[in-house]
Parts: structure tokens; sequence; C-alpha cells
């Protein structure tokens, strides 16, 4: 049966209402400044680890990401931490507050789909959030700048922005996840909890489980590990399984893109290493063919999740 | 669409697994009536009421609004029906107008004609002056009335209401029901349900008893009455004058008189007796302090109805209540 009309009909006036709604509500403030200040001092760490090394680098503008200085961790470590919380933080609730405010049947009264709705409001997310780590961006940049002096060179900045995109990318992943939440839960509280759960647990206790599981599925082989090796097949699966959660693969892109040397992100072959000039780097466009695929597998979890979400929406009903 | 009908529903079915909440149901709607669907809290009001506009799958049976098939053309029948659900909600952050400029700009006007629409539907239901106000601050009762704002604002030729009066006090009430009957004077349709069977009586034209999700009963309110209570009309008088209830009593038609206090005398007949009873005590230069003829009550037509019917209809419709 076919519907009449298009399934994006007013796709534009959500998103312009969830974005004003997010960019005036305090817990976008909330979020930002924690943003801010985190990165403020993870920057701060690195540029006094940066001069205190002044070693030669042809890649020092890059260090700004990902350099750290005991006790605080590097940039890098913080957005992989902070913005699935901020992406959690603007998805949690995005429609089963419609449900609890009772607004959710007057306006799909109105002639629009429910498409429009769901979508509008994991766009209006992703731009929101696209701002702040575009501001984030900018500010590190130029703090980076004054604080250094050198100036960033052309693939520096090319590099840089990839990893701007990739952790845009990151974002929409879990603000995906936090939207699927708040379709299938109608209390915000258990939406929020069962997300930040799913992120704890991805992020925190998946890397241990997926050691052990690989070993379950592929055991030890006595011999490497007489000869103080890993075992070849253990290292595999326990990296496909790591490799499940949002967090391993956004980590893995970023090694590939902001550190040039990354040559593999899997366990090296000596058949890789033929003709290798160790330490050193390659270019921009041999470091996104590395990243590609985990950059895909990004892509293709926030759709997944995001498709979940839709089917489930457009079973629901839509009666308080 | 066959003659003036903007809403005919036929069979209309809706199952949830094994309960069925609403039962082959059959109603049609003219252009410019008020139509009640009535009927106690689970009985398949708003399960109806979501069929009509889409926004629910139909089971079975057939369903044109307006002409359309509210489930292939669900944007046709959206942008030419308002509906105001069961107690709305609106973006409490956001003023009056700002809600109202949402809706307004997903249906799609420009924005000359939204500022003009907007003004025009929160000064007849009396919002003009909280326009600018957050939603947050509302009565629940100004709340409603918004809502109805923004079926005004709509254009809409059917405005559907659910519970349009449940919760509010009677001064709310008596606001709202006028706003209603403007709707009527302007040839929209309204379709409304309520488990408030007094409040509603004096606005419906006619009037679906709902029960166990089928329609028990259907017509007017003067119609059921008849039909449930038996007929007759109950016409009521305050007056003074030896003799008369035995005079009152030989007007043809008039079935009995009872005394029901001092002065006051409660006529069983027929038809509606006024002018003669009125005529009578003239006649015997009585003084006439009250006369009024009682309509049926939909409470009671209701009462009566369901007292007749056997138990298995209460336990269908504590099956139904689930979908409520």
């Amino acid at each position: 049966m076919r519907r009449e009309g298009s399934a994006f009909q007013g796709l534009g006036v959500v998103v312009l209402k969830e974005l004003s709604d997010h960019l005036t509500s305090t817990r976008m403030r909330v979020l930002e400044w924690l943003v801010v200040l985190v990165a403020l001092a993870a920057l701060y760490g690195a540029i006094q680890q940066i001069k205190d090394t002044t070693a030669e680098d042809p890649f020092l503008f890059l260090r700004l990401f990902t350099t750290s200085r005991d006790p605080l961790p590097s940039f890098v470590s913080f957005i992989s931490f902070l913005v699935p919380l901020m992406a959690i933080g603007l998805g949690f609730d995005a429609v089963n507050s419609e449900y609890n405010r009772r607004t959710l049947s007057r306006i799909l009264a109105q002639p629009i789909y429910r498409d429009a709705l769901l979508f509008g409001k994991f766009l209006a997310g992703l731009i929101t959030l696209a701002i702040s780590l575009i501001t984030l961006w900018l500010l590190v940049v130029g703090l980076g700048l004054l604080l250094i002096g050198i100036p960033p060179g052309a693939e520096e900045i090319g590099r840089s922005f990839l990893f701007l995109l990739a952790t845009i990318i990151y974002a929409g992943v879990w603000l995906a996840l936090a939207l699927l939440f708040s379709v299938v839960f109608r209390s915000a509280a258990t939406a929020a909890l069962v997300t930040l759960g799913i992120w704890l647990l991805l992020t925190f206790i998946w890397p241990v489980l997926a050691g052990a599981f690989a070993q379950v599925i592929a055991p030890i082989d006595p011999r490497y590990t007489a000869l103080g090796l890993p075992t070849p097949a253990t290292s595999e699966w326990e990296q496909i399984l790591s490799r499940l959660s949002p967090t391993t693969l956004f980590a893995e892109v970023v090694v590939a893109l902001l550190d040039p040397t990354t040559r593999s992100l899997g366990p090296i072959y000596l058949s890789q290493m033929q003709g290798a000039v160790l330490g050193a780097p390659l270019p921009l466009a041999e470091s996104v063919l590395i990243a590609w695929p985990q950059t895909v597998g990004m892509i293709a979890t926030a759709i997944l999740l995001f498709v979940i979400g839709y089917v489930t929406f457009q079973r629901q009903e839509v009666r308080a | 669409m066959s003659g003036e009908n903007v809403i005919e529903a036929r069979g209309l079915t809706k199952e949830y697994g094994q309960a069925t909440a609403v039962d082959h149901v059959s109603f049609t709607v003219g252009r410019g009536e008020i139509f009640g669907l009535l009927g106690p809290n689970g009985a398949g009001k708003t399960t109806t009421i979501l069929m009509l506009l889409g926004l629910t799958d139909i089971s079975s049976g057939e369903v044109s609004v307006l002409g359309f098939d509210p489930a292939r053309e669900p944007l046709s029948v959206k942008r030419r029906v308002g509906y105001l659900p069961d107690t709305v909600g609106f973006y409490d952050q956001l003023t009056a107008g700002d809600n109202l400029r949402y809706t307004a700009r997903l249906i799609g006007f420009n924005k000359a004609e939204r500022e003009k629409r907007i003004a025009d539907a929160l000064d007849r239901v009396g919002l003009a002056d909280v326009a600018e106000h957050r939603v947050s601050t509302f009565s629940r009762g100004m709340r409603q009335r918004l809502g109805l704002a923004e079926i005004l604002m709509k254009g809409a030729q059917i405005a559907i209401l659910d519970e349009p009066t449940s919760g509010l006090d009677p001064h709310a009430t008596a606001e709202l029901l006028a706003i209603i009957r403007g709707f009527k004077s302007e040839g929209v349709s309204v379709l409304l349900s309520s488990h408030l069977l007094e409040r509603v009586q004096s606005v419906c034209d006619r009037v679906a008893l709902f029960s166990g999700g089928r329609i028990a009963l259907m017509g007017s309110v003067a119609e059921l009455g008849r039909e449930v209570l038996g007929g007759g009309y109950v016409v009521d008088i305050e007056a003074d004058g030896a003799g008369l209830a035995e005079r009152l009593a030989l007007i043809p038609g008039v079935s009995g008189v009872e005394k029901t206090g001092i002065g006051k005398l409660r006529l069983h007949a027929d038809r509606d007796v006024r002018p003669e009873a009125a005529a009578e005590v003239v006649a015997m230069h009585g003084r006439l302090k009250y006369l009024g003829v009682q309509e049926p009550s939909l409470d009671a037509i209701y009462t009566r109805y369901f007292e007749d019917k056997p138990r298995e209809d209460r336990a269908m419709n504590a099956g139904a209540r689930h979908a409520a």
C-alpha cells in the first residue's frame, strides 16, 4: 500500500523547532560548559607536555589532541568519554517526553507522518552536537595556535578536521541509541538509565569481556605463550569482538587519523611490514583508508539503531 | 461520499490481540452536525477516534472521512480535521502563540496567513491577551480552549474532540460548550466523546452510546428517551388554585397527575401539554409560578438501558478497558 505524499513533509519545521529547544535548554548549556572546561583542562595538560619535550615532530599540532599529562587524560580520551554523554543527554527523552507531555497525538494529528517527527528529532540532535563539537574544535585549534605559536600544516588541519567528522559520526551512534530507547521506554528516567548502562557496558566492561570470550572461542595456544607471544587466533577474535563496541571503532579511527605513523589497526603480520619504513608517517589518503572500515561501521551502527527505533515508533500506539 | 455525510463508518473494528476494543461500529456524521460518542471509560470511544484520524490501524471495516480513507490518505484527512486529544498537552516552555505557530508551520501556512489565523483563533476562544504567556501558567480550561483555538486556526471542516469537558469546572465547561456550538454555526461538524452524559447532552444533535466496544444506542436524545424510557412527557407545574389537579387531569393526553409538593404538580402525558396546562391555570385565575417540560436525560436513558442488560455486557466492558 502506497502512502500519499512525502514522508518528510514537515521535516524542516520539526528540525527547526527541536533545534531551538535544544539550543535554549539549560541542559545544553550545562553540557557545553562541561565540555569546554574539560577540553581546556586537557589542552592545558597537553601544551605543558609539548613545551617540556620540544622534540622535532612534523605533526606537533596533532599532539595537541593526543598528548596527555598526568593526572589529566588527553583531549581525545576526554572527547570519547564526553561525546556519548552529550548525545545521550540530548536524546534520551526525545520521544517519550512527547508522550508524557501529551503533545504527541496532537502533533501527529497534523498533516505529517511519524517519519518526519522522528527523523527531525535525530537531525536536530545531530546538528546541535555538530555545532558544539565544531565550536570546541575551533576553540582547541585557536588556543593551540596561540599557545604553541607554530601554525599547523595543511595536512594537520585536514587530519584534525577528519577527526572532527569522525567525532560527529560517533556522536550520531549514541544519539541513535538514546533515541531508540526514548521510543521503547515511556519513562524518560528508565530510558536514560538503560542508555547509560549500555554505554558503560560497551565502553568499560566490553573490552574486558571481549578478551574473555575470545579465549573461550579460540583457546590460547601454549606454544605461543612459551615464546611470549599472543596466540594469533585469540587476538583476532578479541579484536573482532571488541569492535562490536562503537567506542573501540572510534578509538581506532582516531588513532589512524591523528597518528600518521599508524599502519594497521590489527595485529601486524610480517608480510605487511615488507618494505615499510618504520616510524615514517603515511600520507593522509592512506590513513583515511585504514580508518575507513571503522567509519563505515559507525555509520552503519547509527543507521541500524535509527531504523530499529523507527520501526518501533511506527508500530506504537499514539495514545498516552 | 454520499449525501452530506462527512464521516461514514461501516463495521469499524479494532482488535488488540485477543481483545476487541471496537466491535463492528457503524455510524455517520452529517455536515454541521454535533455527534456525541458517549459511554464509560474503556468503551472504545478513543480507539474509534484514532481510527478516524488514521493514527491507529483499522483491523476491519471501512471508514471514509470527507471522502478520504484515513488509512491510505492520512495527510488529506489530517489537513481537514482538527483533533483535540483527551487531556491535550502543549509545550509548556513555549507561549500559547508559539505553540500554535509550530502547528501552523506543520500544516504549512505561510507567515502572513499564520499570524492572522492565530490571532483570530486566540481571539475567538478568549485567549488573545495571554497569547504571549507561557502555557505552563495556563489552567486546564485555558489549555482546552487553546486546543480548540488550534482547530479554529486550522480551519478544520470536522472537529474531533475527545473528552473536551472532563476535569473542567462548570464555568469552564460552559465556555467550552459555547465555543463548540460556535463550530456548528459555521458549518463545522463536531464529533465529541464524553463519559459525562449530562454535560454534553445539551450540545449534541445525535449521540451514540458506546458499551463494550459496540454502539448500544444511536439517535437524538429525544428519540433515545422515547425508545428506552418508554416515551411520554413529564411536565412540571407550580401554580395555586383549588381543584387544579383535577382540571389538569381532564386535558386530553394526560395520563396521570401527581402531587410533588405544595402547589407543585407533575403531569405525565403522551405529548407536550404545556400550552393547555397554562390555559387551565389562567382560566381559573390561578397564579402560574413555574411550567416546564422535562427533557429526557441521557443519564436516565443510560442507566435504564444498562439496568436491563444482562451482566455479560459488563464483563465485556471490563475486557476492553485496557485499551482506554
